[in-house]
Parts: C-alpha cells; structure tokens; sequence
C-alpha cells in the first residue's frame, strides 16, 4: 500500500520557498543554514536528520522502548531496516544500529534498546532516555525486507531483542490488512522477558489471518517449550515450505533455523539479519585482511600502521607528517578494529575516522580510500 | 649561539621528550564533555555575534549601528578564524566524531579553502616548524623574515610588504597555498595545482559572493554602507590574524633552523625545535580566546590536535619543564613581541641585517653543577 502525501503547497510556492532556501546557504556560506538553525531549535536542521524523543516505556527491566519523531528530511523507512542512532557521551558521538519496531506506515519511529552488559549507547538510553531528548538519526538501510508484492504466506521468526525487525514487519502487514497467513514464532527466556507482549495479542485480533506464538525457552507458560527444532516448524505453520520466512536473533537460533531451511532446500525463501557485535580482538601479532574499499586492493595485515601498508599494497593516499599531528590522512574505518599506535587506545567501531599514519590493523579492517 | 643539536645531550632529550609525551597523554586521557561544550558555546557565541553583526548593517543608515555591526561582525569572523576554525581543523576535536567539528569538514570564514590550508598549514608548517626553505610560513613567500633568507634588493620594501600583508591577510594565505615561489622558481609546476586552484575559485567566490555582492543587495540603498562594513570587518580581522600569527614566530629571540639540523629528528628533538621555534604572548583570557589561544603558541606548537582552552592551563608545566632543561620560553606582553617583530621586519630590508639574539639561559644542569663546585 503506498501512501500518497497530499500536495499541500502548490508548486509555485515550493519553487519559490527552494530558491529562498537556496539564497539563504548562499548568505549562510561556507557554514550552511543548518549549523544556525540548529541553534534556534535542534530540530529545525533541514539537511540533517535528528528525531526528539516524544515517550519513552520500559516494558522489561532491561529495555527502554522510545518513541521518535524524525526531523523533515526523514524519507520513512521499509519494515525490517535498521536506522543509525547516535547520541553524544562524555562529549564523544557514539553511533549504533537499531530497527524501528513500528509500521511503515505512520510518521513516527518506535524503538526498543536492550541494554547491553557494558553497553555504551543502549545503556546511556536505558538510563537517561527521556522526552524531549534528541537523537542523531540516519536514513535507512538494509536488505532485510518484505518484497513489495506481499507473498501469501509469511512466517516470521525472532528470539530475544532480535524481534524488532521482524515486529516491524507484523505491524505493517496488520496495517495494510494482509489477507494471507501469516505466523509470528518468538522466541525468549521466559514470559517476562517478551517484549510487546499486549501489542502482539492486540494485533492478533486485528488480523484475522494471524498466528502468535510465544516460546519459551527456560520456563513453562509458553505456546512452545525449548530451543528451536523442526517439530516446532510443523505445529505452527506445516506450510513453510511455500512461505516467505523472515529470521532476526541470536547466533544459535539463526544457526539451527538456518540448517534445517538448508536440509529442506529452502534457503532461498530465508531471509535472514544478524545483529553481532563487533569482535573484541585479542592482542596477538599481526593477523587478518586489510581491505581498501575504493581501491578495491586487499593485502593481509603486516602490523605496520595502516598507511604504511596502503602504500606498500601500490596505493598513494593522501598523506603529511606520517606522526599524527595534521591530520591529512584521516580516513573513514567502515569496519574492524585498529589501535593507535600513540595512546595504544583501540577502536573497535564501525565508521569511524581514524588517521592511517598512526593507526595498525588488529584483525579484519576494511578502510574508504 | 647554541645549536639545535648541542643544546641537550641525546639522554637529556629522550628525557625530556618523555616528559612532554606524559604531560599530553595526561591532557588527552582526560578530554571530555567540558571541551565539547566550550567548543560548541564558542560556536554559538561566533553565530549570534554574526547574525546581530548582519542584523545591525541593515540600519546601518544610523551610525551608532553600522559601528556596533562592524565589530559584532569583526569579533564573528575573529572567533570564526581563530579560536574555532583554527583549532577545529587541527583536529583538536576529531575525537568527539561529531561531524561539524571534524578537521576534514570544517570551512572557515575566509577566503582561503579549508583544504588547501590544512596542508600548508597543519603538514608543512608545523611538520617544518622554522626550518629555512620547508616552512612556507617564514616570510610566506614575499618577506625576508629570517637572516638566513639570502638578501636581494627586492627586500628593501620588506616593510612595505608586511603592511600589505596584514591589510589583505586574508588574500595572502589564499594566495600562500598556491606555492607561487615555487613555481616561479621552477621547482613546481602549474599545472601541478589545478585542484588548489580550483579550491581557491570556488571558495573565494562564494566568501565575496556574500560578503560584496549578496549582503550588500538585500540592504537595498545601503548598499554602498553594507559593502564597506563588510570590508572593514575583513579588515579588522586581517590586521588582528597577522598580528597574532606574526607574533608566534618572529620576535627576535626565536630560532630558525636548517635542513641538516633536523634530519632525521627523534620525537623529543622536534619537541624541543617547536619551543625554540615558538613565542607566546602574554594577555588576559579574553585576549587569549580571540587570538584562538595562539597566544600559547609554544604549547599550540608542541600539542597541535590537543583543544586550545587546555593551553592556558598546562603553560605552567611546559615553562617548568623549559626551565629544568635550560630551554628558552619566549613571552612577552603583544605591544612587545608586535614591536619586536616589526623591528625584524625593518632590520632585515637591509642587508647584513642580522638580529642579535639574546643568550640563552644555561642548562639547568650545568648551573647546578657550577654552584656545586662554587659551595
């Protein structure tokens, strides 16, 4: 169902309000309208997307589920995609991936954070979420997503915090009235670590087409008892064969789920999204690839900071005092992990700069130049 | 006059490079939320003084107005270049990953190009801190700043030449990443710096495009009091940048160094040229804030991609660490340092011109050693 927004300024009035918009960077230059609208408001940013916090409910102890409303330039998202969130701590902007639980339909974002043990981000959310609090946000991403055409049968499978995506997908097809069958298996520790509980029953009754089932893995109560095994398969929905399935959860669920699609042939009609947190790298001699993105080149990781070995891979990238101090080989690190070789601090973040001059590989790094 | 080399012996330079390293793993470890809010109050500070500044120049018609536009704009486009735009594209605040305050997203209010500036700026200058024939910034390219530059007759208008400088200063450090000398020379070609041009073009014509075109239009029959405001604004700054960036290297006590001297330099040897190198200027904190804290421009030199506000508060162990060494730490109030400078200027339009430094202090050790012997 695509949603139609109403023409609300004629288009005269739109080209006129954008020459004015485009006049006014041309007086705001070279800082841009955005650094000093943001100064009236956070939210007024035109360029940028931020999303205020406007309700924030703890449904388990560990969660914090946020509702935000995004800025003007949020394009809305497709059910199953992640947005990057990012919020300043200790003056550092830290930058994590999170998939709206809401429909697609709608203007709002809905999130739920698990808090991490030792989690930077979701545990500064935990704590001090509150309305009124603004987000950095980015526009969506992610392949994990219902086709356009709505297959007929659709069974949707999570465990623990992995049911955001998934319940995102629910929430939409209950919007747009699905008229085929649709089976929402979830997996969790016991009943009280379900999220959306209530919701899910309501959403039950809103689509008469659709299945919940809650299983439990370490306490009684549920509609299923135990980890995931084929049987569960064909009590809740013996058609799976013909169904779209859609997967999100830990390590082990997607594994064994995974194994028995494969034993079935069925791999094709998985779809599946991992949320693994980034590998802390034992410090142990030089190991792993170094990949240059643009370039294309991959080299395995010598120990030697990461300019060094751009160069001897052939690459000349843009460089200066080769000691840290101007800055001139700075590069975007779009995954891995590197430690500088000054503070001997390692970053493990995924998109992050890092200036390659002092920066050695630890592991699988792969960097924009 | 001591040498680079034989200042300290090699054992007392590793020393005193480990100490310096100390004293900025101690500042870096400690960096947090008060740097960025400093920062961030310093931005909305700059922008508000903006806005009022422009906001005056519409009434500019009354007189009292257009004055209290101009120096809300000078002080805009003085904290803009100085203490935010400065620091921030050192990478002073790459740490916080915050993207406005990123070194390789940063532009400044001026005509220069952020990114022609951090390479003759953040790599050559303070790679090649007062090394003849590296450090671009000795003389930049029209002034005979060091007694080390060969004289030629050309240099007789030396004091001509730095008045011009300080009233276009804006345009000479535009100009200064062009590398005119050297193409001129023949040791680059033009063709060389198509992409710095290109830069130079596209940055300059939207700063003049605001500030002489656009501006100046809006306030309708003000225009001709809108453009000159806008021009004394760049003025203010011009004369008040070259001041203070003067003032870093060139009072006369400062060192300049050869090629040879610096080969192959340890990290506490480069430590140690960045303090021969520097001279700070002695003021209040307003003071300090406006010149961008280049007013530490020892400190600035030795930590360049440490946030400025820190200088004020670790000079007093970089002093103390100078002082056990027996290392110079040049200061001085600005009427003093400007007027040393300026003598340097007039001095060396001559030749010969050579400016007598004063002698170092001895090194901390051997005074002590001579007052063991004495007792």
């Amino acid at each position: 169902m695509a949603v139609q927004v109403p023409r609300l300024v004629p288009r005269g009035a739109r080209r006129r309000a954008r020459s004015l918009a485009s006049l006014a960077e041309a007086l705001l230059t070279p800082h841009g309208m955005d650094r000093y609208l943001e100064l009236v408001d956070p939210m007024l940013v035109r360029r940028e997307i931020r999303g205020v916090v406007t309700g924030v409910r703890r449904q388990t102890p560990d969660t914090v589920t946020l509702t935000v409303r995004p800025s003007r330039a949020w394009r809305g998202f497709s059910a199953g995609q992640y947005v990057r969130v990012s919020v300043d701590i200790d003056g550092v902007r830290r930058t994590r991936c999170y998939s709206p639980t809401c429909s697609e339909h709608g203007g709002q974002l809905e999130l739920t954070v698990k808090a991490q043990e030792n989690g930077l981000v979701s545990g500064h959310l935990h704590r001090h979420a509150a309305p009124g609090m603004v987000l950095g946000l980015s526009q969506p991403d992610g392949e994990f997503t219902l086709p356009a055409r709505r297959p007929e049968k659709i069974l949707l499978v999570s465990g623990g915090s992995g049911i955001t995506p998934v319940l995102s997908m629910l929430r939409t097809l209950v919007d747009e009235g699905h008229p085929g069958e649709v089976v929402f298996l979830h997996y969790a520790n016991t009943a009280a670590d379900v999220l959306y509980r209530t919701e899910l029953a309501e959403l039950a009754r809103r689509l008469p087409g659709l299945r919940v089932v809650l299983a439990h893995t370490h306490s009684g109560g549920g509609d299923l008892h135990g980890f995931f095994e084929r049987a569960h398969l064909h009590r809740v929905a013996p058609w799976y064969h013909t169904a779209q399935t859609y997967l999100c959860g830990p390590l082990p669920l997607m594994d064994s789920v995974r194994a028995t699609f494969e034993a079935d042939g069925l791999s094709e009609q998985l779809n599946t999204e991992e949320f693994t947190p980034p590998p802390v790298p034992a410090d142990g001699g030089a190991t792993g690839q170094v990949r240059f993105a643009r370039s294309g080149r991959e080299t395995a990781n010598s120990g030697k900071p990461l300019l060094d070995q751009a160069e001897d891979a052939g690459l000349r990238p843009e460089h200066g005092c080769r000691m840290g101090i101007c800055f001139s080989c700075t590069k975007l690190k779009t995954s891995g992990c590197v430690r500088n070789a000054r503070t001997g601090e390692l970053s493990a973040e995924d998109n992050v700069e890092i200036q390659l001059c002092i920066s050695i590989p630890v592991g699988d790094v792969e960097i924009q130049t | 006059m001591t040498g680079l080399q034989d200042r300290l012996t090699p054992e007392q330079v590793e020393e005193f490079g480990r100490e310096v390293d100390e004293l900025r793993q101690r500042i870096v470890s400690d960096l947090g939320k008060e740097d960025v809010d400093y920062i961030q109050n310093m931005i909305r500070t700059q922008r508000a003084l903006e806005v009022v500044g422009r906001g005056l120049l519409f009434a500019g018609f009354f007189p009292p107005a257009w004055i209290a536009g101009v120096g809300a704009l000078s002080l805009s486009k003085i904290l803009d270049n100085m203490e935010i735009g400065h620091n921030v594209m050192h990478g002073q605040y790459d740490w916080t990953r915050i993207p406005e305050l990123s070194s390789q997203r940063f532009e400044w209010d001026t005509l220069a190009p952020a990114e022609n500036w951090r390479h003759s700026h953040n790599y050559v200058h303070h790679t090649y801190t007062n090394v003849l024939d590296k450090d671009r910034d000795i003389g930049y390219g029209i002034l005979r700043m060091d007694e080390g530059q060969k004289w030629h007759p050309y240099y007789l208008g030396n004091p001509v030449y730095a008045t011009l400088l300080a009233i276009f200063f804006q345009w000479g450090v535009m100009l200064h990443d062009l590398e005119v000398e050297k193409v001129v020379k023949g040791e680059r070609k033009v063709s060389e710096l198509k992409d710095v041009r290109a830069r130079i073009l596209r940055k300059a014509g939207r700063q003049l495009g605001k500030d002489y075109l656009l501006f100046p239009l809006l306030t309708g029959p003000l225009a001709p009091l809108t453009f000159l405001g806008n021009a004394t604004a760049n003025l203010t700054r011009n004369l008040w940048a070259f001041a203070i960036i003067f003032c870093g290297h060139f009072p006369a006590d400062v060192e300049s160094f050869t090629e040879e001297e610096t080969e192959s330099e340890t990290r506490g040897q480069w430590y140690l040229r960045q303090i021969l190198g520097s001279a700070n200027i002695e003021g209040g904190k307003l003071f300090h804030i406006l010149s961008g804290n280049l007013s530490h421009q020892i400190e600035h030199h030795l930590f360049p991609d440490i946030p400025a506000r820190r200088y004020p508060g670790i000079a007093g162990e970089v002093r103390a660490i100078c002082e056990k060494y027996g290392l110079p730490y040049h200061t001085g109030p600005l009427r003093k340092q400007l007027a040393s400078v300026a003598k340097k200027i007039v001095k060396l339009a001559l030749p010969g011109g050579r400016t007598e430094p004063s002698p170092a202090p001895e090194p901390a050790t051997v005074r002590r050693e001579r007052e063991l012997t004495a007792a």
